[in-house]
């Protein structure tokens, strides 16, 4: 793991707490999922962890995140509330959306969490909304975009790549690829080859690809393309590359990819290695690591128990919020 | 006082909105060099500028899906779908997206984003460009529907659409533009949600949006000449419904004729046939009539697209043979 930043004891070790809770909080959200005590849809982030906790620290306060349905580990590594999420995925009342949206749709307008949006692809035009209204306010907020390699394909990505550029919008657009759209390989699904960053070279945009297991790379190249969409030369394409451990969702049988391919991703664990690299290079003692793993196994506790204990939300809250 | 046709109320409307509120801009296919493929937002490109007037590329989704991101930033944007057809490019954005942000947030978010459009037949475009889908976009909670049918609601209803807090699908009739009505220099709103009883009459109450309510009151005129009185009501807004006003006038008159443009086997009219039914049905002295659009695609043919779209004769002649009046 190179780094270009200074690195500072306690910015290492947050970042491996908000990377740990994220894992944390997906295998309780698995177990709880196991119980029937979530129900619906449920996108696991196992895996692809560097990405959010790589990225979303570096935003300010008044920057945009919008992403996808597997939104869990952006909610939290924008600063959700464990508890307030898995209330959300416990459908209480106490949850985010007060249990109406669910683990697809978390949202906290106090910290620019613009939402997940489950419809692939649909998130993509409304971060171009709202780099245009940061442009139009002569504002320095870019909207980070997350999508995966399924919404390459849809039209949405084509619009809104070529609007972002021709206006020159504040848009980080990340592209976060798993290879599988769903259960369908990339290789089966998308003519453009796997230099997928390459897409953004037709609409004249600059872009990069990073190694979405390593958080330090992620971290660097964020900054990097934050630094350009805030100097108004406009939107920014990064490529990470990245494998989800779990399937599609916990309704995924995953029988269309093989054990060898995890079995060579395993080892790129972004988790395991970043805490190797906290240990091995001196970041952090054995028993410093551990002592944050205790806290953050607390919090999920915590959380698992408040969303227990919170209440369903009330009949008459299903009419309600329809209009402002 | 002033006598505008329906494309000077909204181009005023327009500017208003502009002059007033610097959050507002207008986004959309050809509204600025080019004027507007119907020209309602002629001339505001040069006063304003293509930063507040903005062309966009061919390109409904972003084009709604930018306006809803806007709107989420606190901004007020306009946008202009070229027509209500090409709304289906971008339905995922307004359907999925834009009514469902305020109740998926749990309340948190507000989309107040004024989708304008232009809908209706009768211009020979054929089946792809003559279609009338603001009931589809009515049969959706967390969207509001207008469809005026004179300058003077077409300014007093946009101006409560600017203030209200939702995304509004704002339907103007492709034959309506030229239409002509007195609109006061003052200030003033029509409030979403109320409909407009536009002629008293006793016998029959004949229901109509947009450009339907000028073939209802044509309908109603030739009905007057042998003493049958209709009481016509203008809609104004699909969502909300102003389902009292049409019960209590149907109470009175004890029967209902509802006209629409669109197909037979959709829009308003199902559900307000039957809320008539739920909340009048002791006072109806017959079936509610329809008199919708044929179900077919629009053809190009001018007499044969005619004979598809509903007109004063059709609505007489329904009224003649189902209420025998």
């Amino acid at each position: 793991m190179k780094v270009k930043e200074k690195l500072s004891k306690e910015l290492v070790a947050q970042l491996y707490r908000q990377m740990f809770l994220i894992r944390r909080f997906e295998e309780k959200s698995a177990q709880m999922y196991m119980l029937g005590k979530i129900r619906g849809f449920l996108h696991l982030y196992i895996g692809e962890e560097a990405i959010a906790v790589g990225s979303i620290p570096v935003l300010q306060p008044e920057d945009y995140v919008v992403t996808h349905y597997r939104d869990h580990g952006h909610a939290l590594a924008r600063g959700i509330a464990p508890k307030v999420v898995m209330a959300e995925l416990f459908g209480k009342v106490t949850g985010s959306s007060k249990g109406k949206g669910g683990s697809m749709h978390l949202f906290d307008r106090r910290l620019n969490f613009m939402g997940g949006y489950a419809i692939v692809g649909g998130q993509l035009p409304v971060a171009v909304g709202l780099a245009l209204a940061s442009k139009l306010r002569a504002e320095k907020s870019v909207a980070l975009c997350f999508f995966g390699d399924g919404a390459l394909n849809q039209g949405e990505f084509h619009e809104s790549m070529n609007l972002a550029s021709l206006w020159k919008l504040p848009v980080l657009f990340f592209l976060e690829n798993n290879l599988y759209g769903m259960g369908s390989h990339i290789d089966r699904t998308f003519a453009g080859g796997r230099e997928v960053h390459r897409a953004a070279d037709h609409y004249r945009m600059a872009a990069r690809r990073v190694d979405g297991m390593d958080i330090l790379a992620v971290r660097d190249t964020t900054q990097e393309a934050l630094e350009w969409c805030r100097s108004g030369k406009g939107p920014y394409f990064i490529e990470a590359e990245t494998y989800r451990f779990r399937g599609h969702s916990m309704a995924d049988p995953e029988e269309y990819r093989d054990k060898e391919e995890e079995a060579l991703w395993r080892p790129r664990d972004p988790l395991s290695n970043f805490r190797r690299f906290l240990t091995e290079e001196g970041w952090a003692g054995q028993g410093e690591v551990e002592m944050i793993e205790g806290e953050v196994e607390r919090e999920i506790e915590e959380a698992v128990r408040f969303a227990e204990e919170s209440p369903e939300p009330p009949p008459e809250t299903l009419v309600e919020d329809i209009y402002a | 006082m002033a006598e505008l046709t329906l494309r000077e109320a909204l181009n005023r409307a327009l500017k208003e909105a502009l002059e007033r509120d610097p959050g507002v801009f207008l986004m959309g296919e050809d509204i600025g060099a080019y004027g507007g493929a119907y020209a309602v937002t002629r001339g505001l490109w040069k006063q304003y500028g293509p930063e507040r007037v903005r062309d966009t590329p061919i390109s409904e989704a972003v084009i709604v899906g930018a306006g809803i991101g806007a709107a989420l930033a606190g901004m007020r944007p306009i946008v202009e779908l070229m027509t209500i057809n090409f709304s289906l490019l971008a339905a995922d954005q307004i359907v999925n997206t834009a009514a469902k942000l305020h109740y998926m947030s749990g309340g948190q978010l507000e989309v107040p984003l004024l989708i304008r459009t232009v809908t209706g037949g009768g211009g020979q475009l054929g089946a792809t460009h003559s279609q009338s889908f603001e009931g589809w976009y009515a049969t959706v909670p967390g969207l509001r529907v207008v469809a005026p049918a004179t300058p003077y609601d077409a300014l007093g209803l946009f101006r409560a659409c600017l203030k209200d807090r939702n995304t509004v699908i704002f339907a103007e009739h492709a034959l309506l533009y030229g239409v002509r009505g007195q609109v006061p220099d003052e200030y003033y709103e029509v409030p979403l949600g109320l409909a407009e009883v536009k002629r008293q009459g006793s016998h029959l109450t004949i229901v109509a949006y947009s450009r339907m309510v000028h073939i209802a009151l044509a309908a109603a005129e030739q009905l007057a000449r042998r003493g049958v009185e209709s009481e016509v009501i203008d809609l104004r807004t699909l969502r909300p419904l102003d389902t009292e006003a049409v019960v209590n006038s149907v109470r009175k008159t004890h029967r209902a004729v509802i006209v629409e443009e669109g197909w037979q086997s959709g829009g308003i009219g199902p559900l307000l046939a039957l809320l008539i039914q739920e909340q009048a049905f002791d006072h109806l002295d017959g079936p509610v009539v329809r008199v919708a659009g044929a179900d077919a695609p629009a053809p190009y043919n001018g007499r044969l697209e005619r004979s598809g779209i509903p007109n004063e004769d059709a609505v007489v002649k329904a009224v003649e043979s189902r209420f025998g009046l």
